[in-house]
């Protein structure tokens, strides 16, 4: 016996590292065809630990203090050694989450992932895509611009359009009658501590439960319904080494875009830096436009789509809040006899297409000033949103679907 | 099971080879990654202007006196040492730890009988070589700083009771171990001393 | 497929939506190049000479400027005039009390106004006073409307004054017209505010040439590490039928 396997047995027989090694890498099987569309859920995790990496080495120069705050990033920036490169790292990542998230979740919309036996996988991951989202709103309050500080003024007042609890509420969230001191340093504890630990833990209830019922796939059938004498899925390989060798071509290549975001367009044309944020925060004086971060604009524009009703804001507060709520039901509005949208009939094929135009367009239309047309184009893209989920039971149960195949088509 | 189908040997040699280049360009990644984030750690431009040399006017200090100042964040004396004290200096060498400035606590230039450029000048670093503490001054000799008959001048420690005699040097059984630093500093003129950086080309 | 129709429809027609909702006042391309250390530096001793005695650059280290190939001595017998350290922040004397009483509003630090304003709109500005005794300060200005600040670099630019055209209804002002000559001519004028926006745009980032050629060895890098990677994938995947 070798020294290694002295040392491994030694650690085996006090904690299951090899069993785990297997359970969740070595002998994970997963489907041997995943695509293009397989890469976002490594590269969210890639994402998280750039974020917490960079994010511990920003706190240890940032200040969070209403008088501190705008000089000391402009100090990370300038004064401390490669500060400039975290500071644009963490600030390139927030914005590449969301991009990858999306486009993760755009591939479990397409392939079914979110349907039996993977409910539990898709509610843990709507979780995490709330968490992210509360995470990077926090977070923006931190440079205390004045898109910092008038997005947070924004989204704080609307929770003051809850019925006869709003005023109180908003401001126990605040701390203050306005933004202040306060709000910044209690936004800073739940970005850099609190909220990151419930991420942990939800990214890894969510990989539990993936790896406890498996891995769905581009045709959306079940790999353990065939296979071998050993136990071993027919259509599966294993995660170690087959797809760690894949994904880290696809880690390389999304290194790539993201080092030609952080070093030749940090700003990213104002839409991950804004050019407002590079003034200080002034709670006398409201920026001409105020749009929120790029990946908050289509839940913006349902917002401002909703007419005030009974002279409250509540009702658009309510419908943003439901077009969050809805995709926890996702699983169960489906209906289709298949998961996969290569055997799904037309009308499944064209309702996503709709539900997809519309969610850009109200992440367009949430970045523009509020304009009559604007509204109205905002209304109809919102109404298509949720119909995409409210009739889903409908027209997923009378569209035409293919019959699926008993092994995954490579 | 699809994989190593029959008649196709696997490459084992090609594999390894392949995973050491991954492996070794992979290792290169971590390192230039790992790079930014410690130098990060280093003073920032902003404590480098603060430790940044400090100049001082020594024309004002009176003999037998001493003046203290600032330099990254540190009390740096400088005393102005009479004939009387500096007399005193080499009769008790036989009570110090390291009465020749063995042990590397100064810049070559001040290893000498007085740890000085100057012999009337010392400029030291007024931190205990112990664990920190900042010693009082007990320049006056004998009697008249408390410190004994025989004290020659020097400097008291109040934390753990180390004591230095005027030429910032440690006593034999205290608990400082070295002493005192000797900060790298230069003369500009005959009254304009430099704290913190040597003079050029020495 | 009529409602997709529409739908493709009214995508074409949001731009024009966006469009409509942004009416602004024309800029001029300012002649920004980082690589040009001579125009830099000239920016730098502009910068030093008539902003910073009411505007701080709080952000910036005067020994920063090194990195426009000045020496520590050439910063210290050029740009520093009140016994400052190279060390320090470009800071001004006026407090923010004094500033609002003087001006109306306190002059904002200019560390980062090339990120805020953008290179374009700091090149008109400092190109657009004219004259206007309506205004305290006799000054106004083509993209900034009532502005407190008055014409710091009037002597070298000179007196302009409006010359307006109609638009539909309202008069706007069409061009500046020289009334009064300054101490260079305008084409002179305009380079220095060149020289003196270039430097604010670096300013606004001093480590943005650093992270450029930086990015162009780390793309280098990761190209020679995604060849040797694909290689790797594709030796194992040749197992997978």
């Amino acid at each position: 016996m070798s020294a290694l396997q002295k040392v491994m047995g030694w650690v085996d027989d006090r904690f299951p590292l090899t069993a785990t090694y297997k359970a969740h890498l070595s002998e994970y099987y997963a489907p041997k065809n995943f695509n293009f569309w397989y890469f976002f859920g490594s590269l969210a995790l890639l994402v998280l630990v750039i974020q917490i990496v960079t994010g511990i080495f920003l706190t240890m120069n940032y200040k969070p203090d209403a008088e501190l705050a705008f000089t000391s990033v402009e100090y990370i920036m300038r004064d401390v050694d490669w500060g400039w490169l975290i500071r644009y790292m963490h600030s390139t990542g927030a914005s590449m989450f969301f991009v990858v998230v999306y486009l993760h979740m755009f591939r479990g919309l397409m392939y079914g992932s979110y349907r039996k036996p993977r409910e539990l996988i898709w509610i843990f991951g709507v979780l995490i895509y709330l968490a992210l989202m509360a995470e990077a709103f926090l977070g923006y309050l931190l440079p205390w611009g004045q898109m910092s500080y008038w997005g947070a003024q924004v989204i704080v007042n609307l929770f003051a359009a809850v019925p006869f609890i709003g005023e109180d509420l908003s401001i126990w969230i605040r701390g203050d009658y306005v933004i202040s001191d306060a709000t910044l340093n209690r936004f800073f504890a739940f970005h850099v501590i609190a909220l990151p630990l419930v991420l942990i833990a939800l990214v890894a209830v969510h990989l539990v439960a993936l790896h406890e019922v498996g891995s769905n796939n581009p045709d959306g059938v079940e790999i353990k319904k065939h296979k071998d004498a050993n136990g071993i899925p027919l259509d599966g390989i294993p995660f170690h080494p087959y797809y760690t060798v894949k994904d880290i071509v696809g880690v390389i290549v999304f290194l790539m875009v993201f080092s030609a975001i952080v070093f030749f367009a940090p700003e990213m044309g104002g839409y991950f830096l804004e050019a407002n944020n590079f003034v200080p925060a002034d709670s006398l004086k409201t920026p001409a436009h105020i749009a929120p971060l790029w990946y908050f604009t289509p839940f913006y524009a349902i917002l401002r789509a909703v007419p005030p009703m009974f002279g409250s804001q509540f009702p658009g507060v309510v419908a943003m809040g439901l077009s969050i709520v809805v995709l926890f039901f996702l699983p169960w509005l489906d209906r289709s006899k298949v998961k996969s949208i290569r055997y799904r009939g037309p009308i499944y094929k064209i309702m996503l297409a709709l539900f997809l135009v519309s969610f850009i367009g109200l992440g367009y239309l949430g970045l523009l000033p509020s304009t009559p047309v604007a509204t109205i184009f905002a209304q109809v893209f919102s109404v298509i949103y949720f119909l995409f989920f409210l009739l889903m039971p409908w027209y997923t149960s009378i569209d035409k679907t293919k019959p699926e195949p008993e092994r995954v088509t490579g | 099971m699809s994989q190593e189908a029959e008649g196709q040997k696997v490459d084992t040699s090609k594999r390894k080879f392949l995973i050491a280049a991954t492996s070794a360009v992979g290792g290169v990644a971590a390192v230039g990654v790992a790079v930014p984030l410690v130098m990060s750690m280093l003073p920032s431009a902003r404590a480098k202007a603060a430790g940044a040399p400090v100049e001082v006017d020594i024309s004002k200090i009176e003999p037998g006196m001493m003046l203290t100042v600032e330099w990254r964040g540190k009390p740096v004396w400088v005393v102005n040492r009479t004939k009387e004290m500096l007399a005193q200096l080499g009769k008790h060498d036989d009570k110090l730890a390291d009465a020749m400035s063995e042990m590397p606590q100064q810049p070559d230039y001040c290893k000498n009988a007085t740890r000085s450029i100057k012999p009337e000048y010392l400029v030291a670093v007024g931190i205990c070589t112990h664990l920190g503490c900042s010693p009082s001054e007990k320049l006056k000799l004998g009697g008249d700083s408390g410190m004994g008959g025989d004290w020659p001048g020097g400097f008291f420690c109040p934390c753990h009771g180390s004591t230095f005699d005027l030429a910032a040097r440690v006593y034999k059984g205290v608990p400082a171990p070295t002493n005192l630093v000797i900060p790298p500093h230069q003369y500009l003129s005959d009254v304009r001393l430099l704290i913190g950086v040597d003079a050029k080309g020495a | 497929m009529k409602r997709l129709k529409n739908f493709l429809f009214l995508l074409a027609a949001a731009p024009v939506v966006a469009f409509a909702s942004g009416a602004s006042v024309h800029l001029d391309k300012a002649p920004v190049n980082l690589a040009d250390q001579d125009s830099l530096q000239r920016g730098a001793r502009m910068f030093v000479n008539y902003c910073l005695n009411c505007h701080s650059a709080g952000s910036m280290r005067y020994s920063r400027l090194q990195d426009l190939g000045l020496t520590e001595d050439q910063i210290k017998e050029n740009l520093l005039f009140a016994g400052e350290k190279p060390g320090e922040t470009m800071t001004v004397g006026m407090t923010k009390a004094d500033g609002k009483a003087w001006f109306g509003a306190t002059p904002p630090d200019l560390s980062v106004i090339a990120r805020s304003r953008g290179a374009d709109w700091l090149y008109t500005y400092l190109r657009g006073f004219y004259r206007d005794d309506t205004r305290a300060t006799g000054w106004n200005n083509t993209v900034f409307d009532k502005v407190g600040m008055p014409h710091v670099m009037w002597n070298l630019q000179g007196e302009m004054v409006p010359r307006y055209k109609k638009e539909g209804e309202h008069e706007v002002i069409d061009r500046l017209e020289l009334a009064k000559p300054g101490s260079v001519t305008l084409a002179e004028y305009d380079a220095m505010v060149g020289d003196l926006v270039n430097y604010l745009v670096w300013m606004g980032e001093p480590a943005q040439v650093q992270r450029k050629q930086l990015g162009v060895i780390v793309l280098i890098f990761l190209a020679v590490f995604f060849v040797v990677a694909y290689y790797l994938k594709k030796e194992f995947w040749k197992d997978i039928h």
